[in-house]
Protein backbone atom coordinates (compact mmCIF):
# COMPACT_ATOMS: atom_id res chain seq x y z
CA UNK A 1 0.00 0.00 0.00
CA UNK A 2 1.32 3.41 -0.99
CA UNK A 3 1.98 6.71 0.94
CA UNK A 4 0.17 9.57 -0.22
CA UNK A 5 1.40 13.26 -0.11
CA UNK A 6 -0.63 16.43 0.40
CA UNK A 7 0.56 18.55 -1.98
CA UNK A 8 -0.84 21.47 0.08
CA UNK A 9 0.62 21.36 3.66
CA UNK A 10 2.90 18.34 3.40
CA UNK A 11 1.08 15.78 5.51
CA UNK A 12 1.74 12.32 4.52
CA UNK A 13 -1.13 9.22 4.49
CA UNK A 14 0.63 6.27 5.90
CA UNK A 15 -2.21 3.49 5.68
CA UNK A 16 -0.08 1.27 7.82
CA UNK A 17 -1.23 4.22 10.71
CA UNK A 18 -4.34 5.02 9.31
CA UNK A 19 -5.88 8.04 10.98
CA UNK A 20 -7.44 8.02 13.65
CA UNK A 21 -8.98 11.52 14.24
CA UNK A 22 -10.63 10.83 11.03
CA UNK A 23 -11.31 7.46 12.23
CA UNK A 24 -9.70 5.69 9.72
CA UNK A 25 -8.49 2.64 11.06
CA UNK A 26 -4.35 1.41 10.33
CA UNK A 27 -4.43 -0.88 7.55
CA UNK A 28 -6.76 1.50 5.14
CA UNK A 29 -5.47 2.30 1.99
CA UNK A 30 -5.42 5.91 0.37
CA UNK A 31 -7.52 4.40 -2.34
CA UNK A 32 -9.67 3.06 0.04
CA UNK A 33 -10.64 6.19 2.15
CA UNK A 34 -14.05 7.48 1.88
CA UNK A 35 -14.17 10.71 -0.89
CA UNK A 36 -15.31 12.86 2.03
CA UNK A 37 -12.08 12.16 4.26
CA UNK A 38 -10.05 15.03 4.37
CA UNK A 39 -6.45 16.06 5.12
CA UNK A 40 -5.94 15.80 9.01
CA UNK A 41 -3.57 18.82 9.13
CA UNK A 42 -4.95 21.36 6.67
CA UNK A 43 -8.34 19.59 5.43
CA UNK A 44 -7.65 20.03 2.34
CA UNK A 45 -9.66 16.94 0.05
CA UNK A 46 -8.12 13.63 -1.71
CA UNK A 47 -7.64 15.02 -4.82
CA UNK A 48 -4.65 17.09 -3.13
CA UNK A 49 -3.06 14.32 -2.36
CA UNK A 50 0.00 12.72 -4.40
CA UNK A 51 1.66 9.23 -4.09
CA UNK A 52 4.61 9.15 -2.71
CA UNK B 1 -20.58 58.96 3.18
CA UNK B 2 -18.13 57.49 6.23
CA UNK B 3 -15.78 54.80 5.07
CA UNK B 4 -17.02 52.95 8.04
CA UNK B 5 -20.37 52.10 6.49
CA UNK B 6 -20.47 49.16 4.15
CA UNK B 7 -24.22 49.39 4.31
CA UNK B 8 -27.25 50.14 6.44
CA UNK B 9 -26.83 47.81 9.45
CA UNK B 10 -22.67 46.93 8.49
CA UNK B 11 -20.19 48.75 9.84
CA UNK B 12 -16.43 48.46 9.32
CA UNK B 13 -15.02 48.68 12.99
CA UNK B 14 -11.90 47.39 12.04
CA UNK B 15 -8.32 49.76 12.92
CA UNK B 16 -5.79 51.41 10.63
CA UNK B 17 -1.89 50.28 10.96
CA UNK B 18 -0.31 53.11 9.81
CA UNK B 19 2.68 52.62 11.31
CA UNK B 20 3.64 48.63 10.58
CA UNK B 21 6.41 48.43 7.64
CA UNK B 22 7.32 44.74 8.49
CA UNK B 23 4.51 42.05 8.34
CA UNK B 24 6.34 38.94 9.46
CA UNK B 25 8.97 39.34 7.61
CA UNK B 26 6.55 41.22 4.38
CA UNK B 27 7.73 44.86 3.47
CA UNK B 28 4.31 47.16 4.19
CA UNK B 29 5.29 50.62 2.92
CA UNK B 30 2.01 52.08 3.21
CA UNK B 31 0.86 49.97 6.59
CA UNK B 32 -2.34 47.96 6.64
CA UNK B 33 -5.50 47.79 8.53
CA UNK B 34 -7.45 44.95 10.16
CA UNK B 35 -10.99 45.08 9.15
CA UNK B 36 -13.54 43.95 11.48
CA UNK B 37 -16.80 44.20 10.74
CA UNK B 38 -19.98 45.10 12.88
CA UNK B 39 -23.27 43.60 12.04
CA UNK B 40 -26.01 45.27 13.61
CA UNK B 41 -29.60 43.43 13.35
CA UNK B 42 -32.31 42.69 15.74
CA UNK B 43 -29.14 40.02 16.94
CA UNK B 44 -25.25 42.01 16.64
CA UNK B 45 -23.00 40.21 15.31
CA UNK B 46 -18.89 41.29 15.25
CA UNK B 47 -16.92 39.63 12.47
CA UNK B 48 -13.33 38.99 13.28
CA UNK B 49 -11.43 41.34 15.60
CA UNK B 50 -8.02 42.98 15.57
CA UNK B 51 -4.15 42.67 16.22
CA UNK B 52 -4.25 42.50 20.09
CA UNK B 53 -2.51 45.96 20.43
CA UNK B 54 -5.32 48.07 18.76
CA UNK B 55 -7.95 46.10 21.10
CA UNK B 56 -9.00 49.45 22.80
CA UNK B 57 -9.44 51.27 18.83
CA UNK B 58 -11.61 48.25 18.00
CA UNK B 59 -13.92 48.86 21.37
CA UNK B 60 -14.08 52.67 20.31
CA UNK B 61 -14.82 52.04 16.79
CA UNK B 62 -17.57 49.52 18.20
CA UNK B 63 -18.98 51.96 20.76
CA UNK B 64 -19.63 54.72 17.80
CA UNK B 65 -22.46 52.18 16.98
CA UNK B 66 -23.57 50.19 19.94
CA UNK B 67 -22.81 49.55 23.26
CA UNK B 68 -20.14 46.13 23.16
CA UNK B 69 -21.71 44.53 25.33
CA UNK B 70 -24.79 44.41 23.42
CA UNK B 71 -22.66 41.97 20.93
CA UNK B 72 -24.43 38.62 20.56
CA UNK B 73 -22.32 36.49 18.72
CA UNK B 74 -18.54 36.68 17.00
CA UNK B 75 -17.83 35.29 14.27
CA UNK B 76 -14.08 34.60 13.22
CA UNK B 77 -13.41 33.57 9.98
CA UNK B 78 -9.84 33.69 10.56
CA UNK B 79 -7.72 32.43 13.77
CA UNK B 80 -4.41 34.20 12.54
CA UNK B 81 -3.63 36.46 15.72
CA UNK B 82 -3.80 39.82 13.37
CA UNK B 83 -7.21 39.17 13.64
CA UNK B 84 -8.33 37.35 17.21
CA UNK B 85 -5.36 39.61 19.25
CA UNK B 86 -8.22 41.04 20.69
CA UNK B 87 -10.67 38.32 21.24
CA UNK B 88 -9.62 37.40 24.44
CA UNK B 89 -10.35 41.11 25.76
CA UNK B 90 -13.23 41.72 23.79
CA UNK B 91 -14.76 38.42 25.18
CA UNK B 92 -13.95 39.34 28.33
CA UNK B 93 -15.83 42.49 27.82
CA UNK B 94 -19.14 41.05 26.25
CA UNK B 95 -19.26 38.08 28.26
CA UNK B 96 -17.22 35.05 27.83
CA UNK B 97 -20.33 32.66 27.00
CA UNK B 98 -21.79 34.59 24.02
CA UNK B 99 -20.98 32.14 20.95
CA UNK B 100 -18.51 32.36 18.50
CA UNK B 101 -19.02 30.96 15.26
CA UNK B 102 -15.69 29.27 13.88
CA UNK B 103 -15.22 26.06 11.54
CA UNK B 104 -14.00 22.75 12.85
CA UNK B 105 -10.20 24.08 12.51
CA UNK B 106 -11.34 27.34 13.33
CA UNK B 107 -12.49 25.51 16.68
CA UNK B 108 -8.90 23.68 17.28
CA UNK B 109 -6.49 27.17 16.20
CA UNK B 110 -8.57 28.80 18.63
CA UNK B 111 -8.13 26.47 21.21
CA UNK B 112 -4.39 26.05 20.99
CA UNK B 113 -4.37 30.06 20.96
CA UNK B 114 -6.10 30.85 24.17
CA UNK B 115 -6.82 27.57 25.98
CA UNK B 116 -9.48 25.09 25.55
CA UNK B 117 -13.01 25.48 27.15
CA UNK B 118 -12.36 28.99 27.42
CA UNK B 119 -14.59 29.95 24.65
CA UNK B 120 -18.24 29.35 23.82
CA UNK B 121 -16.97 27.88 20.11
CA UNK B 122 -19.71 26.88 18.32
CA UNK B 123 -18.54 24.72 14.59
CA UNK B 124 -20.17 25.87 11.20
CA UNK B 125 -19.63 24.19 7.85
CA UNK B 126 -20.47 25.08 4.37
CA UNK B 127 -23.55 26.11 3.60
CA UNK B 128 -25.07 26.58 7.19
CA UNK B 129 -26.83 29.73 7.55
CA UNK B 130 -27.80 31.65 10.66
CA UNK B 131 -30.57 34.80 10.67
CA UNK B 132 -29.62 38.00 12.47
CA UNK B 133 -33.04 39.39 12.26
CA UNK B 134 -33.43 40.52 9.32
CA UNK B 135 -30.18 39.64 7.68
CA UNK B 136 -28.84 35.85 6.44
CA UNK B 137 -25.44 34.89 7.01
CA UNK B 138 -23.99 31.41 5.38
CA UNK B 139 -20.72 30.58 5.46
CA UNK B 140 -18.38 29.04 3.24
CA UNK B 141 -15.05 27.43 4.49
CA UNK B 142 -12.05 28.03 2.37
CA UNK B 143 -9.49 26.00 3.90
CA UNK B 144 -5.88 26.42 3.11
CA UNK B 145 -7.18 30.01 2.21
CA UNK B 146 -4.76 30.72 3.39
CA UNK B 147 -4.79 28.49 7.06
CA UNK B 148 -7.20 25.48 7.48
CA UNK B 149 -9.70 27.59 9.63
CA UNK B 150 -10.19 30.22 6.82
CA UNK B 151 -13.84 30.52 6.28
CA UNK B 152 -15.80 33.34 4.12
CA UNK B 153 -19.12 34.64 5.31
CA UNK B 154 -21.68 35.71 2.99
CA UNK B 155 -24.65 38.08 4.39
CA UNK B 156 -26.92 37.23 1.49
CA UNK B 157 -30.12 39.98 1.37
CA UNK B 158 -26.74 42.65 1.03
CA UNK B 159 -24.97 40.58 -1.21
CA UNK B 160 -21.47 40.97 0.54
CA UNK B 161 -18.99 38.46 0.53
CA UNK B 162 -16.62 38.97 3.54
CA UNK B 163 -13.59 37.17 2.08
CA UNK B 164 -11.44 37.16 5.22
CA UNK B 165 -7.66 37.30 4.63
CA UNK B 166 -8.44 36.15 0.44
CA UNK B 167 -8.49 39.60 -1.79
CA UNK B 168 -6.60 41.66 1.08
CA UNK B 169 -3.76 43.98 0.44
CA UNK B 170 -1.58 45.51 2.92
CA UNK B 171 -2.65 49.23 2.72
CA UNK B 172 -3.53 52.03 4.96
CA UNK B 173 -3.48 55.14 2.57
CA UNK B 174 -6.32 57.12 2.34
CA UNK B 175 -8.90 54.92 0.82
CA UNK B 176 -11.25 52.39 1.93
CA UNK B 177 -12.81 51.44 -1.02
CA UNK B 178 -12.02 50.46 -4.48
CA UNK B 179 -13.67 53.31 -5.86
CA UNK B 180 -11.11 56.03 -3.79
CA UNK B 181 -7.91 54.74 -5.11
CA UNK B 182 -6.52 53.89 -8.50
CA UNK B 183 -6.86 50.81 -10.25
CA UNK B 184 -3.73 50.43 -10.88
CA UNK B 185 -2.23 51.42 -7.07
CA UNK B 186 -4.79 48.62 -5.60
CA UNK B 187 -3.66 46.19 -8.03
CA UNK B 188 0.07 46.57 -7.12
CA UNK B 189 -0.73 45.96 -3.20
CA UNK B 190 -3.45 43.15 -4.09
CA UNK B 191 -0.70 41.15 -5.97
CA UNK B 192 1.97 41.82 -3.73
CA UNK B 193 -0.64 40.30 -1.81
CA UNK B 194 -1.48 37.29 -3.65
CA UNK B 195 2.45 36.51 -4.29
CA UNK B 196 3.21 36.72 -0.39
CA UNK B 197 0.14 34.80 0.97
CA UNK B 198 -1.76 33.08 -1.59
CA UNK B 199 0.66 31.88 -4.20
CA UNK B 200 1.25 28.72 -2.64
CA UNK B 201 -2.45 27.93 -2.91
CA UNK B 202 -2.86 28.88 -6.39
CA UNK B 203 -4.61 25.53 -7.19
CA UNK B 204 -7.03 25.77 -4.32
CA UNK B 205 -8.19 29.27 -5.58
CA UNK B 206 -8.88 28.46 -8.59
CA UNK B 207 -11.02 25.75 -7.13
CA UNK B 208 -12.40 27.90 -4.96
CA UNK B 209 -13.43 30.93 -7.65
CA UNK B 210 -14.95 28.21 -9.45
CA UNK B 211 -17.04 27.27 -6.88
CA UNK B 212 -18.08 30.53 -6.10
CA UNK B 213 -18.94 31.07 -9.59
CA UNK B 214 -21.05 27.49 -9.83
CA UNK B 215 -23.32 28.74 -6.72
CA UNK B 216 -24.38 31.77 -8.68
CA UNK B 217 -23.36 33.90 -5.87
CA UNK B 218 -24.29 37.33 -6.65
CA UNK B 219 -21.30 39.75 -5.36
CA UNK B 220 -22.26 43.51 -5.17
CA UNK B 221 -19.10 44.11 -2.16
CA UNK B 222 -16.11 42.37 -0.56
CA UNK B 223 -15.08 43.06 2.15
CA UNK B 224 -11.56 41.45 2.95
CA UNK B 225 -9.86 41.54 6.79
CA UNK B 226 -6.84 43.61 4.97
CA UNK B 227 -7.11 47.06 2.76
CA UNK B 228 -9.71 48.21 0.81
CA UNK B 229 -13.03 47.09 0.23
CA UNK B 230 -14.44 46.43 -2.95
CA UNK B 231 -17.73 47.71 -4.02
CA UNK B 232 -17.32 49.50 -7.43
CA UNK B 233 -16.27 46.67 -8.82
CA UNK B 234 -15.91 43.14 -6.70
CA UNK B 235 -15.41 41.34 -9.99
CA UNK B 236 -11.95 43.18 -10.56
CA UNK B 237 -10.59 41.58 -8.22
CA UNK B 238 -11.91 38.17 -8.99
CA UNK B 239 -10.46 38.23 -12.47
CA UNK B 240 -7.15 39.28 -10.84
CA UNK B 241 -6.87 36.22 -9.06
CA UNK B 242 -8.72 34.39 -11.93
CA UNK B 243 -5.31 35.48 -13.56
CA UNK B 244 -2.85 35.33 -10.97
CA UNK B 245 -3.93 31.40 -9.91
CA UNK B 246 -3.40 30.01 -13.74
CA UNK B 247 0.52 31.14 -13.08
CA UNK B 248 0.95 31.23 -16.83
CA UNK B 249 4.61 32.77 -17.19
CA UNK B 250 4.92 36.29 -19.33
CA UNK B 251 7.55 37.42 -21.25
CA UNK B 252 9.51 38.91 -18.26
CA UNK B 253 12.68 38.15 -16.73
CA UNK B 254 13.78 38.93 -13.01
CA UNK B 255 17.78 39.12 -12.43
CA UNK B 256 17.74 38.57 -8.87
CA UNK B 257 21.57 38.56 -7.92
CA UNK B 258 23.89 40.02 -5.35
CA UNK B 259 27.38 41.26 -5.29
CA UNK B 260 30.43 41.46 -3.31
CA UNK B 261 33.04 43.82 -5.38
CA UNK B 262 30.68 44.35 -7.83
CA UNK B 263 32.02 41.56 -10.36
CA UNK B 264 28.79 39.76 -10.58
CA UNK B 265 26.46 43.06 -10.38
CA UNK B 266 28.56 43.52 -13.60
CA UNK B 267 27.45 40.55 -14.68
CA UNK B 268 24.04 41.17 -14.28
CA UNK B 269 23.84 44.20 -15.95
CA UNK B 270 25.33 42.81 -18.90
CA UNK B 271 22.64 40.04 -19.10
CA UNK B 272 19.75 42.43 -18.34
CA UNK B 273 20.84 44.99 -21.37
CA UNK B 274 20.84 41.90 -23.52
CA UNK B 275 17.69 40.97 -22.50
CA UNK B 276 16.39 44.33 -22.87
CA UNK B 277 17.56 44.62 -26.05
CA UNK B 278 15.04 42.21 -27.55
CA UNK B 279 11.88 44.47 -26.18
CA UNK B 280 11.60 41.81 -23.29
CA UNK B 281 10.80 43.65 -20.19
CA UNK B 282 13.00 42.49 -17.57
CA UNK B 283 13.62 43.81 -13.62
CA UNK B 284 17.05 43.98 -11.97
CA UNK B 285 17.07 43.55 -8.15
CA UNK B 286 19.86 43.18 -6.08
CA UNK B 287 18.75 41.30 -2.51
CA UNK B 288 20.31 43.44 -0.30
CA UNK B 289 18.74 46.29 -2.05
CA UNK B 290 15.48 44.56 -2.48
CA UNK B 291 13.18 43.27 -0.08
CA UNK B 292 12.54 39.72 -0.69
CA UNK B 293 8.47 40.30 -0.57
CA UNK B 294 9.10 42.50 -3.67
CA UNK B 295 11.18 40.17 -5.24
CA UNK B 296 8.71 37.31 -5.23
CA UNK B 297 6.05 40.10 -6.38
CA UNK B 298 8.19 40.46 -9.68
CA UNK B 299 9.09 36.70 -10.03
CA UNK B 300 4.97 35.51 -9.32
CA UNK B 301 4.36 36.48 -13.06
CA UNK B 302 7.61 36.40 -15.16
CA UNK B 303 9.07 33.68 -17.27
CA UNK B 304 12.60 33.78 -16.36
CA UNK B 305 14.41 33.74 -12.96
CA UNK B 306 17.83 34.60 -13.32
CA UNK B 307 20.24 33.65 -9.98
CA UNK B 308 23.46 35.36 -9.52
CA UNK B 309 25.67 35.10 -6.66
CA UNK B 310 29.49 35.42 -5.62
CA UNK B 311 31.15 32.45 -3.89
CA UNK B 312 31.88 33.31 -0.32
CA UNK B 313 33.30 30.56 1.84
CA UNK B 314 32.24 27.92 -0.88
CA UNK B 315 28.79 28.74 -0.70
CA UNK B 316 26.05 31.50 -2.06
CA UNK B 317 25.98 34.80 -0.71
CA UNK B 318 23.47 34.73 2.91
CA UNK B 319 20.76 36.88 1.14
CA UNK B 320 21.02 35.06 -1.79
CA UNK B 321 19.71 32.12 0.45
CA UNK B 322 17.01 34.27 1.47
CA UNK B 323 14.78 35.02 -1.29
CA UNK B 324 15.51 31.46 -2.48
CA UNK B 325 14.02 29.69 0.96
CA UNK B 326 11.28 32.19 0.79
CA UNK B 327 10.92 31.13 -2.85
CA UNK B 328 10.88 27.56 -2.47
CA UNK B 329 8.29 27.82 0.43
CA UNK B 330 5.73 30.23 -1.78
CA UNK B 331 6.24 27.88 -5.08
CA UNK B 332 6.19 30.48 -8.25
CA UNK B 333 5.67 28.22 -11.08
CA UNK B 334 6.49 27.53 -14.91
CA UNK B 335 9.82 29.11 -14.88
CA UNK B 336 13.04 28.84 -16.89
CA UNK B 337 16.17 29.71 -14.43
CA UNK B 338 19.72 30.22 -14.93
CA UNK B 339 22.46 31.02 -12.89
CA UNK B 340 25.77 33.01 -12.87
CA UNK B 341 28.28 34.64 -10.28
CA UNK B 342 32.02 35.59 -9.92
CA UNK B 343 34.38 33.57 -7.88
CA UNK B 344 37.68 33.44 -6.39
CA UNK B 345 38.95 30.15 -6.55
CA UNK B 346 36.69 27.18 -5.67
CA UNK B 347 33.49 28.75 -7.25
CA UNK B 348 30.55 26.83 -5.67
CA UNK B 349 27.91 29.62 -6.15
CA UNK B 350 26.71 28.46 -9.47
CA UNK B 351 26.55 24.76 -8.91
CA UNK B 352 24.51 25.71 -5.81
CA UNK B 353 22.30 28.06 -7.42
CA UNK B 354 21.48 25.47 -10.22
CA UNK B 355 20.73 22.96 -8.08
CA UNK B 356 17.79 25.29 -6.33
CA UNK B 357 16.43 26.07 -9.61
CA UNK B 358 15.89 22.44 -10.32
CA UNK B 359 14.91 21.69 -7.25
CA UNK B 360 11.96 24.28 -7.75
CA UNK B 361 11.22 22.73 -10.58
CA UNK B 362 11.91 25.04 -13.27
CA UNK B 363 13.49 23.87 -16.99
CA UNK B 364 17.59 24.91 -16.37
CA UNK B 365 17.95 27.14 -19.34
CA UNK B 366 21.82 27.43 -19.32
CA UNK B 367 24.16 25.17 -17.71
CA UNK B 368 25.52 28.84 -16.05
CA UNK B 369 28.03 31.36 -16.45
CA UNK B 370 31.45 31.39 -14.17
CA UNK B 371 33.56 34.36 -14.12
CA UNK B 372 36.84 34.29 -12.25
CA UNK B 373 37.41 37.64 -9.86
CA UNK B 374 36.62 40.73 -12.45
CA UNK B 375 35.10 39.86 -15.62
CA UNK B 376 36.84 40.80 -19.11
CA UNK B 377 35.23 41.14 -21.93
CA UNK B 378 34.96 38.09 -23.41
CA UNK B 379 32.78 37.04 -20.06
CA UNK B 380 30.53 40.41 -20.99
CA UNK B 381 30.14 38.19 -24.30
CA UNK B 382 29.09 35.28 -22.54
CA UNK B 383 26.61 37.20 -20.25
CA UNK B 384 25.35 38.91 -23.04
CA UNK B 385 24.88 35.28 -25.02
CA UNK B 386 23.39 34.22 -21.92
CA UNK B 387 20.82 37.61 -22.04
CA UNK B 388 19.75 36.42 -25.56
CA UNK B 389 19.34 32.84 -25.23
CA UNK B 390 16.75 33.96 -21.88
CA UNK B 391 15.53 36.48 -23.98
CA UNK B 392 14.78 34.28 -27.37
CA UNK B 393 13.41 31.54 -25.03
CA UNK B 394 10.84 34.00 -23.72
CA UNK B 395 10.02 35.13 -26.93
CA UNK B 396 8.92 31.68 -27.84
CA UNK B 397 6.65 31.27 -24.89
Amino acid sequence: MDKYTCTVCGYTYDPKQGDAEGGIEPGVAFEDLPDDWVCPVCGVGKEEFEKE
Amino acid sequence: MDNTIVCKGIYNVGVRDFEIRDFHGYSTYQGTTYNAFLIVDEKIVLMDTVKKPFTEKLLNNIKKFVDPKKIDMVISNHTEMDHTGALPHIMHYIGEEKPILCSKAGKKNLEAHFGKGKFNLQTVSSGEEISTGTKTLSFLETRMLHWPDSMFTYAKEDKILFSSDAFGQHYSGPAAFDDQISEEEMLNHAKKYYANILLPFSGLVKKLIKDVEDMKLEINTICPDHGVMFRKDPLKIINAYKEWCEQKPSKKAVVIYDSMWESTRKMADEIVDAIASKNIPVVSMNTRKCHRSDIITEVCDCGAVLFGSPTLNNNIFPALSDILTYMKGLKPKNKIGAAFGSYGWSGEAVGILNSYIEEMGYELADPGLKVQYVPDESDFEKCRELGLKIAEKLENL
